[in-house]
């Protein structure tokens, strides 16, 4: 089982991947569209990466919920 | 013909020679290649094992997370673009921009996006094809970004007519602000394809080189030893704008934009007419549209491809339409053939040719086939005064352009 500290830090490492986010501007309370700038298609690219990286499964209905980094991180956390 | 007066006030580009236009001009007045051996491992199994490729990566102008998300041939448009948009001091000028048109076409569009994502479709599946699939492969994907680089909002347009797409999208622009759609057109064309399916492709209709153990004497057109032009990526991009616009604003003017002549052969979908009927009605067309006549054409950049049948039927339109007095060259004797990008590139050679006063050299024309009668300016530049000169692009399709520039 990984931490949420470890979720947030894979997190960080596909949005600068794929999005160039700077990690250390990754928190829980960031919004990925608001705070982050991640637009919908690369928030398509994040989901699948974080698919890969974590074994969870995130349906298309789930990733509107997925507001915030703190968000994906409970989500994955609860699924994988 | 027309009141309006367009004029050229910057240009960029990214080619085999340079990453930009003055390391690309250089090269070609010192007649350099561009051509190399494909060293790739996919190369390996093709009959065609060379290419002009680009001597600038587009990673070493881009970042990478932009880059991401455009196809080669979006990116290398891009660049261009930007060179040609600074070149002509647009940047911070506070153009209108309901007043700004793109006009930038490809041949072929994001191939090879569309080959690699497919490549990962079989492999991994639906869920792992990229969500920017779509915007990277679609052919109005590099006039879209330059689009929204600049901010045009006087529509942006993307021409598609095979290798006479970078002349027909220049001659597209010429016609936007005749007709008072702009004011200022950022024009040109790209094409980004070295991928073993094009060129496998080509290779099948036995257009292209063989010559792979001698990459850049490939590309020898009016030799009587060429065997097919080599393929080249690329992209040119050309600042259009109404001279009273630029005058304005106090621009430098490069070049006037004086005239343009498109027509169809309505003959073969890959074959030239052997007499150039096509080539010729576009190269008067666009000479009338300049006000000028055949004997004020002192040079031609011409389309010639280094294929056997093409290359001399245009020599016989250029006689026809023009006269034996005008220096040509071809430029893709050092360039190879950028297809859907020839036509903004060579232009840009075209007007560097008239503002320097020199015709770049034919490189590689060291047997000259028998019929040739004109002066290509063989192996090495000539100087040259030239008031007015003219650039041919012709295309898969039939298509025929020709656009004049003169002095301003």
């Amino acid at each position: 089982m990984a931490t949420r500290e470890e979720i947030t830090s894979g997190l960080a490492e596909i949005l600068e991947e794929v999005a160039g986010v700077n990690p250390d501007d990754v928190a829980e309370e960031k919004s990925f569209t608001d705070d982050l700038d991640v637009d919908s298609l690369s928030m398509v690219e994040v989901v699948v990466a974080a698919e890969e990286k974590f074994g969870v499964k995130i349906p298309d209905n789930e990733v509107q919920n997925l507001k915030t980094v703190g968000d994906a991180v409970s989500y994955i956390e609860a699924n994988h | 013909m027309t009141s309006i007066d367009v004029v050229v006030t910057g240009l960029g580009a990214t080619t085999p020679l340079g990453g930009d236009v003055a390391s690309t001009w250089d090269a070609m007045v010192a007649g350099r290649s561009g051509v190399s051996s494909l060293t790739q491992e996919w190369a390996e199994q093709l009959p065609v094992r060379i290419a002009a490729q680009l001597a600038v990566e587009p990673s070493e102008v881009l970042e990478r997370v932009r880059l991401r998300r455009l196809d080669r041939s979006e990116a290398i448009a891009l660049i261009a673009a930007k060179q040609a948009w600074a070149d002509a001091g647009l940047e911070g000028a506070g153009l209108d921009q309901e007043r700004l048109a793109v006009s930038i076409g490809s041949g072929i569009g994001g191939a090879i996006t569309l080959l690699q994502q497919d490549d990962i479709l079989e492999q991994s599946g639906p869920r792992r094809v990229s969500p920017h699939t779509v915007p990277m492969l679609m052919p109005n994907g590099p006039a879209a970004h330059v689009g929204l680089e600049f901010g045009a909002k006087a529509g942006v347009r993307a021409m598609a007519s095979a290798c006479a797409t970078g002349a027909e999208a220049l001659a597209l622009g010429l016609d936007l602000i005749r007709l008072g759609r702009a004011d200022v057109v950022v024009a040109g064309s790209t094409e980004a394809v070295v991928h073993p399916l094009p060129i496998a492709g080509f290779a099948s209709m036995r257009a292209m080189s063989t010559r792979n153990d001698d990459p850049e004497r490939a590309s020898r057109p009016w030799d009587k030893n060429r065997d097919g032009f080599v393929l080249g990526e690329g992209a040119g991009a050309i600042i259009l704008e109404r001279a009273d616009h630029a005058a304005a604003r106090g621009a430098r003017v490069i070049a006037r934009f004086a005239g343009a002549g498109v027509t169809s052969d309505g003959y073969d979908i890959v074959q030239p007419d052997p007499e150039c009927r096509g080539g010729i009605r576009a190269m008067q067309m666009a000479i009338r549209d300049a006000g000028l006549t055949g004997a004020d054409i002192k040079h031609v950049n011409a389309h010639a491809t280094s294929t056997p049948v093409g290359d001399m039927g245009e020599i016989r339109g250029i006689r026809a339409a023009i006269g034996d007095h005008p220096v040509i060259t071809s430029t893709k004797s050092m360039t190879g053939h950028l297809l859907g990008a020839a036509g903004a590139l060579e232009s840009i050679a075209t007007i560097l040719a008239i503002r320097d006063g020199v015709v770049p050299p034919t490189i590689n024309l060291d047997d000259p086939d028998d019929a040739l009668d004109l002066d290509v300016a063989a192996l090495k530049a000539r100087q040259l005064d030239i008031p007015a000169a003219i650039n041919n692009s012709f295309g898969f399709g039939g298509h025929n352009v020709a656009v004049v520039f003169t002095r301003p």
